[in-house]
């Protein structure tokens, strides 16, 4: 997000964080993103809301409904990435995706959470049923590729590498960006930033 | 004291009946698969029928893990390893309670939906089904509608059971039931759904019978609503 920021020259958007563990609890999503919302809203002309839906069945477009904000289209992060249109027609069941923040931050928001750390016997309790890990990349970064590929070792998985950019998160920022132009229909997908 | 009798020295088959079973909910909890497995053999050695190990031993240990679950204080990976100490117990009871010929209340077909790989739920909820004398056969992950009619078609269940984990697969649970209404074959199956991101309002919206928010609920629903076909049946 920082980098697409200064990419576009949005300088003036402002960005409050979440942590990102909520992900790993999505029915506490709603009420953490309505506290912040009430919390900053004197201080900006609009929030956008930068998450998809994340695994709370509906209820973060329903909050931004009552709210008034708009948010990312999609089911998670790895779609809105991906391109959501995407992500969907590939239909890839026994892949698990991780994005660069993902691959960087595996310990923290992967291995430990689910336990491995602790106990790697359940490595195939939880992954017995993928196949490949795909590294949804960001930025061309030869280090994070070759760190996403350790992960795919550790996780008993073949690899894939995919160059997505930022995919749709582009698109809602240029949207957003320019509020009296059209909606942007321009897909950034597949470019990586430059 | 402590330390003359570390906590691991505990012996397993020095306890009555009570402090075994209450040192089981404790190995349980800690996902011990090895002590469960243990402890259920000494509890058969004591003349216990398979069917009071499960209930009591087991099932009883697992509704703390679920609750504990539910209000924040376990996490999965903890949840995981109980049902992994669980499935061990089972094991060795399955075999004798088929036997034994134990009371079945009824038949379950179970499985995740068709784009989604999430199972740790699901077959928690077919433990707990099986727990609770439910015949279960799992489909396992993944699951077309073509793959729920066939097993309805060879197995028959009173019950009908789907989960899903993300957003994108839930709405699958609406075209296997508008399949099975379509085929005339809705009324015949009590259908329960269920996984985090759904709640009642989906349940009720996709046209099934109930969402349960977790195995315990399920259970609760599924011996309710197949009670309330017995005496629907009987009256009518
Ligand atoms: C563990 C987990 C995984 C494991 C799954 C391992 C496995 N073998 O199942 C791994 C790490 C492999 C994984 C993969 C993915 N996951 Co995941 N995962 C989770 C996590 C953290 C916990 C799910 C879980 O097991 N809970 C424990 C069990 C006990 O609870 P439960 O499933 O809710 O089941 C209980 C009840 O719901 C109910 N129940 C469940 N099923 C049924 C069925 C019936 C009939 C009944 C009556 C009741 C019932 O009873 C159960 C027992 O009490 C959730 C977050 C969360 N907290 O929900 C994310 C989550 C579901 N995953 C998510 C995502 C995005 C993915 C991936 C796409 C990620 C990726 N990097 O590729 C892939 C999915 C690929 C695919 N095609 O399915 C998102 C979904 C977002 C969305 N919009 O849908 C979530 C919500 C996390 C998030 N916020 O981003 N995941």
């Amino acid at each position: 997000m920082l980098a697409l920021r200064s990419q576009r020259g949005l300088d003036h958007v402002g960005l409050i964080c979440l942590p990102a563990k909520l992900h790993n609890s999505p029915e506490r999503i709603p009420g953490a993103v309505r506290a912040t919302v009430a919390r900053h809203r004197g201080h900006y002309a609009q929030i956008k809301l930068l998450y998809a839906d994340c695994g709370t069945g509906g209820a973060l477009a329903a909050l931004c409904e009552e709210l008034g904000l708009e948010m990312l289209p999609g089911a998670h992060c790895y779609a809105v990435y991906d391109g959501v249109a995407r992500f969907a027609a590939r239909a890839e069941m026994r892949s698990f995706f991780l994005t660069d923040f993902l691959v960087r931050q595996f310990d923290a928001f992967v291995w430990r959470p689910l336990g491995l750390d602790r106990h790697p016997e359940l490595r195939d309790a939880y992954f017995g049923n993928y196949r490949t890990l795909v590294h949804l990349a960001q930025v061309d970064a030869p280090e994070t590729a070759a760190l996403a590929e350790s992960h795919a070792a550790r996780l008993g998985l073949a690899f894939e590498r995919r160059l997505t950019g930022y995919g749709d998160l582009g698109v809602s920022l240029d949207g957003w960006a320019r509020p009296d132009g059209p909606r942007s229909a321009r897909s950034l997908g597949a470019s990586p930033p430059r | 004291m402590a330390e003359d009798n570390p906590e691991d020295e505990i012996i397993l088959s020095e306890l009555d009946d009570a402090e075994l079973v209450e040192q089981m909910f404790d190995d349980l909890y800690d996902g011990m698969k090895e002590e469960i497995e243990e402890g259920v053999r000494i509890l058969l050695d004591r003349g216990w029928p398979p069917y009071r190990v499960l209930t009591e031993a087991l099932v009883g240990g697992m509704k703390i893990v679920g609750e504990d679950f539910r209000d924040g204080i376990l996490f999965v990976p903890e949840v995981l390893l109980a049902a992994g100490a669980m499935k061990g117990g089972m094991a060795i009871l399955k075999p004798l309670l088929a036997e034994t010929g134990a009371p079945t209340i009824g038949k379950m077909v179970i499985g995740t939906v068709k784009g989604d790989i999430h199972d740790i739920g699901k077959n928690l909820v077919s433990m707990m089904m099986e727990g609770a004398g439910f015949e279960v056969i799992d489909l396992g992950i993944n699951n077309a509608v073509e793959a729920y009619l066939a097993a309805m078609e060879a197995e028959k269940p009173d019950i009908l059971g789907m989960s899903a984990l993300l957003t994108t697969t839930m709405p699958y649970m609406k075209v296997v039931i508008d399949t099975m209404v379509a085929q005339g074959l809705r009324d015949d199956t009590i259908v329960l759904v269920g996984g985090a991101p759904l709640n009642e309002d989906f349940g009720r919206a996709i046209g099934a019978d109930a969402y349960c928010r977790d195995a315990a609920v399920a259970v609760e629903t599924a011996k309710a609503l197949i009670a309330r076909r017995h005496n629907r049946a009987a009256a009518g």
